[in-house]
């Protein structure tokens, strides 16, 4: 698939409709995180939408498929609405998030289209080495996406997976970083500075490409850049994003992470979301 | 038989699984940068599925897990209190919760468990393992007391699709079971000596005591039991063991009153109602900074023969 007029009309209406859906998820279940899972929105869609991932919603354990680890889990309920789309699961699921006995809680866990177990952070990568090497080992030839948040890089075990990563020549690894430049309680910056960021992951051996990642076109051709890639090196993409995208109430505020919006504020943003 | 030989629980465990590996592709052995005489040879002749991750027992278990995930068994090695409590969260999440939804083989070997690593202090001893990872669901609590139980967990584990905890003392022991046949490993324990009124209940290298202790009382009529299967228990048939008793002594490296092997009998006899009493010996609730041997430790914990001996005669 090539990047053109077309795929781009496609994906910003997918990414559109996402944010409305993950929105209404949010009004029947405001202990969702809201701002987390809308800087990662276009993504999700770049990567479901766009062609990058392989994946089989009626055998979700084909041996081929890519395997793909969203490490900050918080953040994902806006795969939600893209995983019934795609059926995953049933879209009846979705008006009842953390409803009881519903499949879908505030976190993700045991729900098809998940690799792993999420909500707790710093985990993905590792867990993504060692299915880099179980894939090696079976010599398929899929990749293992993680997406990680970036403040979740405060977490040692992260830094432990990176320098395996690259050692071990994981190139079958893309990491990507969902780099919203913010934690729970403020930014980055202030708690601890993760930059320079890209120069970190050079200096352990990775290979890496830093983008807008709320940018189609950008996303798109970056991650199949990696995807043909053949430097033997774990790849990392920075995509720097804006926690709460879309949404003013909560764009560039340092406390969005907690943030919950009221119904009636919701049906406003529905209606003037473009 | 007198020619067994005193062995280390982890050189006869990594022989074994050397064996395996052979013939089992699917195995995979990663360690935490820790060795053995015995890995030398695994790891000459598999270097594709040995992998020393480096001192980071954190990615030893994420690691660990995503192989899993893929349908491989892991054995993975490293110190006791390093691996069960370094990585406790990486553990808790990745094997323990995930395994509940999905088939998950990993092993964790875990050396030194107790005080093996005596002089070592206080951050190498291992005294919270057993409590802490039989608190987790879906977990396999193993606990052998030598060197042939050690090796016989290989096969146990290969056909199990759960997280399980292997725990083995660091010093080299004498075997208990070379005498012993017909034994099923999964009813979790033996009667090793049969006895009347008093029998003491062991785990791990406290199992070497409990037998000494029984032999030199010789007239005494203890008996002994080991525990090698921590979790899960088969209540029913270990009663049926235990209920010809009137005392019971509890003996491991462990704290006290914490969910230990003691509250684990205690449990038993709780639930079936039973009259038997119950004194437990292991640490008292404080770390040791005094250096010294074993046999120094456990007399600073009331652990050495002559208590062990004083609490059975309080016993009569």
């Amino acid at each position: 698939m090539r990047f053109n007029t077309d795929l781009f009309e496609f994906l910003k209406q997918k990414a559109l409709w996402v944010r409305q859906e993950t929105l209404k998820i949010h009004k029947i279940a405001p202990e969702t995180r809201l701002a987390s899972s809308l800087s990662d929105v276009e993504i999700f869609v770049v990567l479901y939408y766009g062609g990058i991932l392989n994946f089989n919603s009626k055998d979700i354990h084909w041996q081929e498929r890519d395997r793909f680890i969203i490490s900050k889990g918080h953040g994902a309920i806006s795969l939600y609405p893209i995983l019934a789309n795609l059926g995953f699961f049933s879209k009846e699921e979705l008006k009842n998030v953390c409803k009881e006995d519903s499949m879908l809680g505030s976190i993700p866990d045991n729900i098809p289209g998940f690799e792993t177990i999420n909500g707790s952070l710093g985990h993905g990568l590792g867990v993504g080495c060692g299915m880099a090497l179980a894939l090696k080992r079976k010599k398929i030839k899929a990749k293992v996406f993680i997406l990680s948040g970036d403040g979740e890089l405060n977490e040692g075990s992260v830094w432990e997976a990176i320098m395996f990563a690259s050692h071990h020549k994981l190139d079958n690894i893309i990491l990507i970083i969902d780099n919203n430049k913010m934690s729970m309680l403020g930014y980055q910056k202030d708690i601890l500075d993760l930059e320079p960021l890209e120069e970190k992951f050079n200096v352990f051996n990775w290979e890496s490409k830093v983008i807008n990642g709320h940018d189609m076109e950008e996303l798109y051709l970056a991650l199949n850049h990696f995807k043909k890639n053949k430097s033997k090196q774990p790849m990392v993409l920075i995509a720097n994003t804006q926690k709460g995208k879309g949404v003013s109430q909560l764009e560039n505020d340092p406390l969005c992470h907690i943030k919950s919006l009221k119904e009636d504020e919701i049906d406003n943003i529905l209606k003037e979301l473009k | 038989m007198n020619n067994i030989p005193i062995k280390t629980m982890r050189d006869a465990l990594i022989e074994q699984i050397f064996d395996k590996m052979h013939k089992n592709e699917a195995i995979f052995f990663l360690s935490a940068d820790f060795g053995a005489p015995a890995l030398d040879a695994l790891k000459e002749k598999f270097k594709d599925r040995f992998i020393n991750v480096g001192i980071a027992e954190q990615n030893l278990i994420n690691l660990s897990t995503g192989l899993a995930l893929e349908g491989f068994i892991v054995y993975a090695y490293g110190i006791a209190p390093f691996l069960a409590m370094r990585a406790y969260e990486q553990i808790r999440i990745n094997l323990s919760l995930s395994a509940q939804i999905k088939e998950i083989n990993v092993n964790l070997i875990g050396v030194g468990t107790g005080v093996s690593y005596d002089v070592s202090g206080p951050t190498h001893h291992c005294l919270e393992d057993i409590t802490i990872i039989r608190s987790l669901p879906t977990f396999i609590v193993f606990s052998p007391s030598d060197w042939i139980l050690s090796e016989k967990f290989v096969d146990f584990s290969i056909n199990i699709q759960k997280p399980k905890y292997i725990r083995l003392d660091g010093k080299p022991l004498p075997p208990i079971y070379n005498k012993i046949e017909n034994f099923n490993l999964e009813n979790g324990f033996y009667e090793l000596v049969q006895g009347e009124q008093i029998c003491l209940v062991s785990t791990g290298y406290m199992t070497h005591k409990a037998l000494k202790i029984a032999k030199d009382l010789h007239g005494g009529n203890i008996g002994v039991i080991d525990v090698f299967l921590l979790k899960p228990i088969k209540e029913d048939l270990l009663f049926d063991s235990l209920k010809k008793y009137k005392f019971i002594v509890t003996l491991e490296e462990a704290f006290m009153n914490k969910g230990g092997l003691d509250s684990l009998m205690l449990n038993i006899l709780k639930n079936k109602n039973s009259s038997i009493k119950l004194k437990n010996l292991g640490f008292k609730d404080e770390y040791i900074f005094e250096s010294g041997g074993r046999n120094y430790l456990h007399k600073l914990n009331h652990l050495d023969e002559i208590n062990i001996i004083k609490t059975i005669e309080e016993c009569k």
